[in-house]
């Protein structure tokens, strides 16, 4: 039997050009950070799409939980007033 | 909520054009359905890449094996997307590769069959590629997020595959009068094959209704099929050549879906074997690494 089965899972995200965030692009399966960043650059840069990579271990990460999103994002829903559509600004008022 | 409702707001949030992602709730056979065409899809960008690299060492020029090297690694990134994506679904990677080597996964039957000469890797770009683009570009808007950011990456890739293809063939429809007949050739052995990848027809089609329903699948397989043909004869016509007249032989298609096709044992054993020779790599670097972890450790303590 193979011991190479069940290589850990690493989350990709990838920074296309200075001045952008990093962004999700994917997974890869690597025995370690090295071969997973490795990985990430062969599999998610074949044509220049990124200058930079974060990989992190994919159980490392702590989600939301979607089945408790309504009363986990309730408390921004009745705040209406953080939004500058809120008021009502006379058209003769200008630049506000 | 009972699982009535819960299916209720499921279809709602479908009919809403929202995208599903993996922790949503969903119903078991949009789950199955899914996980079941992903890995059909994975299995055939892996299988994909053995027709194909078989031509590699043989590629006329420099210029074109560098091509195809990078076509065919395209495709093993593909099946990588895909593979991934499906394990988003709860499935592992391995569990899916161990079904397909053992003989218990579908994938596209088009990869069953041989590549005899040079023109048939033009032929595989500019049609093979050609009708998988046209049965990927709705999958971008599929409704299961994973599965339509896959597809929007392989998108952008296949446009390349189908342009070198065509550019295969160009080049040997301008030569000499052999290399237009095995232009010719090549055409007349993929043309029915590549029709047959948009799957039976529609009144056949079995998944096809729920598939639409979910979002899943946006056109039926006759109209791709149709749309495919329509944009395709041109293309021919450039290239001086005559796409062949008829019917779809569909037993044939059900043959090779079967394990019945010219090429179906041998691109298994080719995988299996590929998976074997792999072996001792993978093993060298889950070794590796864990010698490396225990000697960060004892240099930690």
């Amino acid at each position: 039997m193979s011991t190479s089965r069940d290589w850990p899972l690493f989350e990709v995200f990838i920074r296309a050009r200075g001045g952008l965030d990093h962004k999700h692009v994917g997974s890869v399966h690597a025995v370690d950070a090295r071969m997973a960043m490795e990985h990430a650059r062969d599999l998610y840069t074949r044509r220049q799409e990124g200058v930079s990579i974060w990989v992190v271990r994919s159980s490392e990460i702590i989600a939301s939980d979607p089945s408790d999103a309504d009363a986990f994002f309730e408390p921004a829903r009745d705040k209406v007033y953080r939004h500058p559509t809120f008021y009502d600004i006379p058209d003769e008022v200008k630049t506000l | 909520m009972d699982s009535e409702a819960l299916e209720r707001r499921f279809q709602a949030r479908i009919d809403a054009d929202e995208r599903i992602e993996p922790k949503d709730w969903m119903p078991d056979s949009y789950r199955r359905t899914l996980i079941r065409q992903m890995a059909q899809h994975a299995h055939s960008e892996i299988v994909g890449m053995l027709p194909e690299g078989n031509w590699i060492t043989r590629a006329p020029t420099l210029k074109r094996k560098a091509i195809l090297m990078a076509k065919v690694q395209d495709e093993g990134g593909h099946g990588a997307y895909l593979y991934g994506a499906t394990e988003t679904l709860g499935v592992t990677r391995d569990a899916l590769i161990e079904e397909l080597l053992a003989g218990a996964a579908k994938y596209s039957s088009i990869f069953n069959y041989p590549t005899p000469t040079w023109a048939d890797i033009g032929a595989i770009g500019w049609l093979v590629d050609g009708a998988a683009i046209m049965n990927q570009i709705p999958l971008c808007r599929c409704s299961f997020g994973p599965y339509a950011r896959a597809m929007v990456r392989i998108c952008k890739e296949e446009s390349f595959h189908q342009r070198q293809g065509y550019d295969i063939m160009l080049q040997l429809s301008r030569g000499t009068d052999a290399q237009r007949r095995m232009a010719q050739e090549a055409l007349d052995r993929w043309w029915w094959p590549s029709l047959m990848m948009f799957g039976p027809p529609d009144a056949d089609s079995k998944h096809s209704a729920q598939s639409m329903r979910w979002k899943i699948k946006r056109f039926s397989n006759d109209e791709l099929r149709e749309r495919f043909i329509e944009f395709t004869v041109p293309q021919a016509q450039y290239l001086g050549l005559t796409v062949p007249q008829g019917e779809i032989d569909w037993s044939e298609f059900r043959d090779v879906l079967d394990g019945h096709g010219p090429c179906n044992r041998e691109r298994l054993a080719a995988r299996r074997r590929a998976h074997e020779q792999g072996l001792w790599v993978r093993d060298a670097a889950t070794a590796y690494a864990s010698r490396q972890a225990a000697r960060k450790m004892q240099a930690a303590s």
